[in-house]
């Protein structure tokens, strides 16, 4: 088995942008690799470059051994592409669309029907309704179902659950575990970071280059520095005054905690939480409690961006 | 008196209830976060309030104006950014800023201040003459934000202000919403990340156009018995796609 994307010291520049810098990485047979980064990170440029319709400046890249500057033509009608800005045609219907995408590929919907099935069945019984009418999630589905319809050997998707609600994202990644234990090789992209741990491996990539390529639980354990959840009330307040403790390295809003991080690598986290208890306690925050905790995607995501983010919010933090 | 009130606020179209008697009051300084799965009205509500759509029944009020009659006074009295980039990118920093304060109708001495003090805030005064379409988008974000707010307004509606912001941006922009929320600033905000939900003072959840569920993020969860926003959120927005049990 060979891998099914090989990228090597991959660079491209728009102007004087730089959108890849020395991108390398290796997405195996079969796997659900993710790209994880925000917006501007580079991750539609290398789709582009991925399905051959950009050229790199520099390194090559291969999807299904094939080189995607050379062999662009069979790439093309191996590979199953879903960009990020929704390009279906709004005023074609459901089995319209799905019998366009078939067609440019010398194919018919029946002969790909049992590949788009578990994603094309709930979209059935509007198959005659206008693309523009449908909702967000169901137009997601469609654009999905085009992009299985010819049978890929892979799957790229820029961004398929980007402005998606809650809801309608759980079901998406369902739907893409689902092809993936089918055999399907899948790489996507997405700005939620949440969304990392549905895969088998991701790459976390800010301003062009990659940061990590882990599995999403290795990345997690990788955390270089003491982390501890803080809980309390007047949570603004108890934020502003983590950031005086003369060992905080970072100190983020999490969910209902805060995310405090302490410089002092390899020490107790237990011992630190006491002393930030005590520490919060001398504040006025009586009710604050600190316990250790570990570390997440968006934390090391953060850590590896070189954010130490003990200051005032500020712009001149991006690059 | 509440910042902003609804009461039965309903919007159709055609035969189609976009919202449907909803009724909520924001508090003077709240931080309100106004979440809803695509398509069940959030954004039809938010333009009630706003004074960009009238209202087919009900009454609304937002910093005392009545979103009927006095949609123009709310449109002048509120601060509000839309979910995509609401500034000119081939405009500069400090144009984009002046451009709104003009709108807003400030005297010149003001602009002149607030332009200068709000460049300082954000660290933006050697950047001041840059293009705004060439920042990098946190900056923008930011950038946005303060210009929403150019006209000191009492109430800002944010409408999913952090859409794909790095995980650092986008908590520099919830320290800046609590900044203008300390200073008195009643902010109405929506977005799809559930952790920012959290961070919210209290929450309404809309499903098919109706108010199903508010209050803080602690009661929502303790009510439904769920561990975080992110499941009240899924059992109500879809309570067919999660089996009873779980």
């Amino acid at each position: 088995m060979s891998d099914s994307v090989v990228v090597q010291g991959l660079g491209k520049r728009f102007g004087d942008a730089q959108a890849l810098a020395d991108v390398s990485l290796v997405v195996e047979d079969g796997e659900l690799f993710g790209l994880v980064g925000p917006d501007g990170a580079g991750k539609t440029t290398l789709f582009r470059i991925l399905t051959t319709l950009l050229m790199p400046d520099a390194g090559t890249a291969t999807v299904l051994g094939l080189d995607v500057v050379r062999d662009l033509w069979e790439i093309r009608s191996r590979v199953g592409y879903m960009p990020g800005t929704f390009s279906l045609y709004p005023d074609l219907s459901v089995r319209e669309n799905l019998e366009f995408f078939a067609s440019v590929f010398s194919t018919t919907v029946e002969r790909g029907y049992d590949m788009i099935a578990p994603v094309y069945r709930q979209l059935e019984p509007f198959r005659e309704r206008r693309a523009d009418a449908l909702s967000g999630g169901m137009k997601q589905k469609l654009a999905l179902s085009c992009a299985l319809v010819h049978r890929p050997d892979i799957l790229l998707l820029d961004e398929p659950t980007t402005g998606v609600d809650a809801v309608s994202r759980r079901e998406f990644w369902d739907q893409l575990a689902a092809l993936r234990a089918s055999g399907l090789t899948i790489v996507v992209s997405t700005p939620y970071m949440d969304e990392a741990l549905r895969c088998d491996r991701v790459a976390l990539i800010q301003g062009g280059r990659i940061l990590e390529i882990d599995p999403p639980e290795v990345i997690g354990e990788r955390y270089p520095l003491p982390l501890l959840a803080v809980r309390g009330l007047a949570r603004h307040a108890l934020l502003l005054t983590l950031r005086e403790f003369p060992h905080a390295h970072s100190v983020y809003p999490f969910g209902e905690e805060i995310h405090y991080t302490d410089q002092r690598a390899g020490g107790d986290a237990t011992r630190i939480g006491a002393e930030l208890e005590t520490f919060l306690r001398a504040k006025g925050h009586q009710e604050a409690r600190a316990v250790p905790a570990a570390a997440g995607i968006e934390d090391s995501f953060m850590m590896l961006m070189g954010g130490g983010g003990n200051r005032a919010p500020r712009l001149g933090v991006s690059p | 008196m509440s910042a902003i009130s609804a009461r039965g606020l309903t919007k159709r179209f055609g035969r189609f209830t976009a919202v449907d008697q909803i009724t909520f009051d924001v508090a003077a300084g709240e931080v309100f976060g106004f979440l809803g799965a695509n398509g069940a009205g959030k954004t039809t509500a938010m333009k009630m309030l706003v004074g960009l759509l009238e209202p087919t029944e009900g009454e609304g009020h937002v910093g005392g104006f009545d979103v009927r009659g006095q949609r123009d006074s709310i449109r002048r009295n509120i601060g509000y950014m839309s979910q995509r980039f609401s500034l000119y990118g081939d405009l500069t920093v400090r144009e984009n800023i002046q451009l709104y304060a003009t709108i807003y109708g400030l005297s010149t001495a003001q602009i002149v201040e607030r332009s200068t003090g709000l460049l300082g805030t954000l660290g933006l005064s050697s950047h001041a003459n840059e293009l705004v379409g060439r920042l990098p988008l946190g900056w923008k974000q930011k950038l946005a934000f303060s210009v929403a707010l150019v006209h000191q307004p009492k109430i800002v509606f944010l409408d999913e202000p952090t859409g794909g912001v790095d995980p650092i941006t986008r908590r520099q922009f919830w320290e800046m919403i609590y900044a203008a929320a300390t200073q008195g600033t009643t902010v109405f905000v929506t977005t799809h990340y559930m952790d920012e939900a959290e961070y919210c003072d209290r929450i309404s959840i809309m499903v098919d156009g109706r108010i199903a569920a508010l209050g803080t993020p602690g009661e929502l969860k303790e009510r439904f018995g769920a561990r975080s926003v992110d499941d009240v959120f899924v059992r109500l927005a879809r309570p067919a796609a999660i089996p009873a049990s779980a």
